[in-house]
């Protein structure tokens, strides 16, 4: 079996809302794969229609190789889930509910779950009700992470998380990869998906907008080029492929579709380089260019706003 | 140079005290939107239940001599003096009528008030909304204020409404004021006590008990003040605001005073409640958390035992009340016997009750009463269901091996057993003391049978409560309806002359009335049959429907 979760035209609707609105989603198995988009876009829905919480009203949804629906309970034995907001029992103890989720799980590894309350700094004797929203998630995340379990999903389980303990978290999810365990990793921190993530979704109203690796995304976005030339720039405005150009005598600064590199780069040599920096796409770039123009139809799902 | 700087530091500390209730008057508009319907409604219901018994008493007891006849039958026993209160004028309309209302009225208003200020205190303050609220420029006393001016209001509503209806049933104004008055009064007071508890502790639910044990503690005093005295109430209801509402002799007196001990009760409490929100932080309490286990307990792996867990401190509660219950029934059960010299209550009660004496009369009368309270507990315990659904508790669980129906059964389970474990506790206490008051200790099954026979018709409560959790979620409070119409029906059905198909509704109509009645087993299996169709009802229906989200 190759791949871990596959999704096709899924469907949600609560009311009138279509939460899900035709989503495609694809995870291979032993990959990290990065689950993003703006807020109310349906990342955690999905999540939970694939831990068969919420019943999907169309479309094609496979974990595991089963239903998660219909075999819940069996599919559940061989994955972890940590929710985005983790809410505890007042009178548990973290560790007790570590213990408890894990046994409910089908067993977790005691030296495991000791080396990751170590890293993670988590007193697990505190009661639900005294721990911080940090503390609340690294409980979530320590009783995931020690179970041995296929697969991981993760709805933005570094939220609250420091700097320290999200670099823990990092270390943490990169071993479970070594492992060969498949993650699921929704989030809002995109240094956290550039480092971990082979391949990303990004989603929007419902749909899926992109989805790759991180290399064939960095394509389709642009590079900033700044160049000092022989003589006046000539060939550019007129290229296609080039963006917010400005010209200053012999100097050009513009940004070039990362896909047209090759082409406008032939224009310049035509005129002659003598300096040349270019700046490749920031992830950000590439995830503002999908998230933008959003703002406006969020969970109204205007017609049409498909990218 | 001092001069100046002092009255400055005077000044600061006023301005900060009055900051303290910024955005008060805003909390208190949002507290009336969320409660609007059901504030109503629960004014609503006490002022029909009053103007109800009003009317259809005024039927009743047409001549000041058969309402001689029922005030002395009920002040002439200990038993109806420790649950209704002593009738103070027995040629008054009005006292007669309303006996069964004023104190135990009086105990309902007081419970919605501390539910109320807890809701919008305590409560918000756990779930975390607060602290959104709680940034903006809102002042530390606000919650709190907003919380108990909306008690005040809702309280003073009433009054004002209950009056206005008993006048129109041809009581006279100033008793119904006094009547609407005393029942305002105790909403108050513990609007301050359930305002003090939201203190106390991090949980809305204990806040709650408090609250809750604190009503009944008032409650009980008075019970023994007033069925220890002869021909007066003794010091033991005057420790009592429950017992000072029922001070205020509305229709027999009306002693405006009296009131004023709640309402110097009412401050005092408020007072020390806003001393603690000066003192402790957000979403801390008083009652200090101690640590927990480092590792779970071995036997803490299913849902049973995480579900046994979380329902223990509250099922030991009920358990001790129980058996206390118990034993203060037993043993009044045996004095009954013993009031020979009054010939109505004599036959009121037999007429009432069973047939086989006095003293059965009353224990039947008492385990009717009973199978309210279990089934009270039997939803609470069952609603734990949907607390944990929709505080993203369930959610976690249900997303490791456990299934949903062994989920739910979990919670289910306990509040079956728990019933059961509640009557039988109670059975077995009452029974004894009565055993041992009589010497007879053969009465200890007899009790015990007719505390049991009272678990069908509370199963039938914890259906509902099921069936709405399965298939409308959103309802999930008509489980509590369904209990409060039940009790109504039970209370009221037949002074109000209501159909008798409308009063079969209620399951508990069809319990057979033990001790002292036949034990006919058919209304029993079918009382079951109803409860067990509908928790599978319910039971399908969740296991098809979305999970709620917090
Ligand atoms: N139970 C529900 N009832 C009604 N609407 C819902 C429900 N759950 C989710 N929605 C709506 O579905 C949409 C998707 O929500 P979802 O929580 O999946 O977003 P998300 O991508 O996880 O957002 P975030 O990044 O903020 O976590 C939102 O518009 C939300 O309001
Ligand atoms: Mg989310």
């Amino acid at each position: 079996m190759t791949t871990a979760i596959s999704v096709s035209g899924l469907v949600k609707t609560f009311g009138q809302t279509r939460a899900l609105d035709g989503l495609d989603l694809t995870v291979r198995t032993g990959e990290v794969h990065g689950f993003l988009g703006p807020n109310g876009s349906g990342k955690s829905t999905t999540i939970r229609v694939l831990l068969g919480l919420l019943r999907a009203d169309a479309g094609e949804v496979r974990l595991l190789g089963g239903d998660p629906w219909a075999d819940a309970t069996s599919l559940h034995r061989r994955l972890a889930y940590v929710p985005g907001d983790v809410s505890l029992w007042p009178n548990l103890s973290g560790g007790e509910v570590i213990d408890l989720l894990g046994r409910l799980r089908g067993g977790l590894n005691q030296t495991r779950r000791d080396e990751l309350l170590e890293r993670f700094d988590l007193d697990p004797t505190k009661k639900g009700r005294t721990y911080s929203k940090g503390n609340r998630q690294k409980v979530a995340l320590v009783a995931a992470l020690s179970s041995d379990v296929e697969l991981l999903v993760l709805d933005e389980p570094t939220s609250g998380l420091d700097p320290l303990m999200e670099s823990v978290f990092q270390e943490c999810v990169t071993e479970e990869r070594e492992r060969g365990r498949t993650v699921l990793l929704s989030s809002h921190i995109l240094a956290e998906v550039e480092t971990l993530c082979e391949r990303v979704s990004i989603i929007r109203l419902g749909r899926t907008v992109e989805t790759g690796t991180l290399a064939e995304l960095r394509h389709l976005t642009r590079t900033s080029i700044a160049a000092e030339l022989a003589g006046p720039p000539t060939g550019l405005a007129e290229h296609p492929g080039v963006h917010d150009l400005k010209i200053d005598g012999n100097q050009a600064r513009f940004d070039v579709d990362t896909q047209q590199l090759d082409a406008v780069l032939r224009e310049l040599t035509r005129v002659g380089v003598r300096s040349l920096t270019s700046q490749p796409p920031t992830l950000e770039e590439l995830f503002l260019r999908h998230y933008e123009g959003d703002l406006a139809g969020n969970g109204r799902h205007a017609a049409g706003v498909r990218s | 140079m001092t001069t100046t700087a002092v009255p400055a530091q005077a000044r600061a500390a006023v301005t900060a005290q009055r900051d303290g209730f910024a955005g008060t008057g805003a909390l208190v508009r949002l507290a009336l939107r969320r409660d609007r319907i059901v504030a109503t409604l629960w004014v609503l219901l006490f002022v029909v239940m009053a103007a109800g018994s009003a009317s259809a008493s005024a039927e009743l007891f047409p001549t000041v001599e058969s309402r001689v006849r029922a005030a002395t039958a009920i002040n002439d026993a200990p038993a109806t003096l420790a649950l209704y209160g002593r009738v103070f004028d027995p040629t008054s309309l009005g006292a007669v009528s309303l006996i069964k209302l004023g104190a135990f009225g009086a105990a309902l208003v007081a419970l919605v008030s501390i539910f109320m200020v807890v809701r919008h205190t305590r409560a918000e303050e756990e779930s975390g909304r607060l602290e959104l609220i709680g940034s903006a420029v809102v002042g530390r006393y606000a919650t709190l204020s907003a919380a108990l001016l909306l008690s005040v209001a809702t309280s003073l509503a009433l009054a004002l409404l209950t009056a206005l209806a008993l006048i129109g049933s041809g009581l006279p104004a100033a008793g119904a004021l006094a009547f609407g008055l005393a029942w305002a009064g105790a909403g108050i007071a513990f609007a301050a006590v359930g305002a003090l508890a939201a203190q106390v502790t991090e949980s809305a639910r204990t806040a709650n008990g408090i609250g809750a044990a604190v009503l009944a503690a008032a409650y009980l005093l008075r019970a023994a003040g007033d069925a220890s005295g002869v021909d007066t109430s003794t010091w033991l209801s005057w420790l009592s605001p429950i017992g000072w509402a029922q001070q205020v002799r509305p229709f027999a007196g009306d002693r405006w005073w009296v009131l004023t001990y709640l309402l110097v009760f009412a401050v005092l409490v408020a007072v020390a409640a806003y001393a603690l929100v000066a003192r402790r932080d957000h979403g801390a309490g008083l009652l200090a958390q101690r640590p927990g286990p480092e590792r779970a307990a071995r036997r803490l792996s299913s849902p049973l035992a995480l579900a046994l867990r979380l329902h223990r401190g509250s099922l030991t509660g009920w358990l001790v009340g129980m058996a206390l219950g118990g034993l203060i029934v037993g043993s009044i059960a045996s004095q009954i016997g013993e009031i020979a010299d009054n010939d109505q209550f004599r036959d009121m009660i037999t007429k009432l009750g069973g047939q086989r004496g006095l003293t059965d009369a009353f224990l039947s009368a008492e385990m009717a009463i009973i199978g309210v309270i279990v089934a009270a507990y039997g939803i609470s315990a069952t609603l734990r269901l949907r607390a944990e659904e929709t505080g993203g508790r369930a959610e976690p669980l249900l997303a490791t091996g456990v299934g949903r129906l062994r989920w739910a059964a979990s919670h289910l389970t306990v509040a079956l057993v728990g019933s059961a474990l509640l009557a039988a506790v109670l059975g077995l206490f009452a029974g004894f003391a009565h055993g041992a008051a009589v010497d007879d200790f053969g009465q200890i099954g007899r009790v015990l049978v007719a505390a049991l026979v009272q678990l069908p018709a509370v199963w039938v409560l914890v259906g509902i409560t099921v069936a709405v959790f399965g298939l409308a979620p959103g309802l999930v409070l008509a489980g509590w309806a369904a209990l409060v119409v039940f009790l109504l029906l039970g209370q009221f059905g037949e002074i109000l002359n209501l159909p008798a198909g409308l009063m079969d509704l209620s399951p508990f109509s069809h319990t057979p009335r033990l001790p002292g009645g036949d034990l006919t087993l058919t209304p029993l299996v079918v009382l079951t049959a109803i409860a067990a169709v509908l928790m599978v009802a319910g039971l399908a229906g969740f296991r098809r429907r979305d999970l709620s989200t917090s």
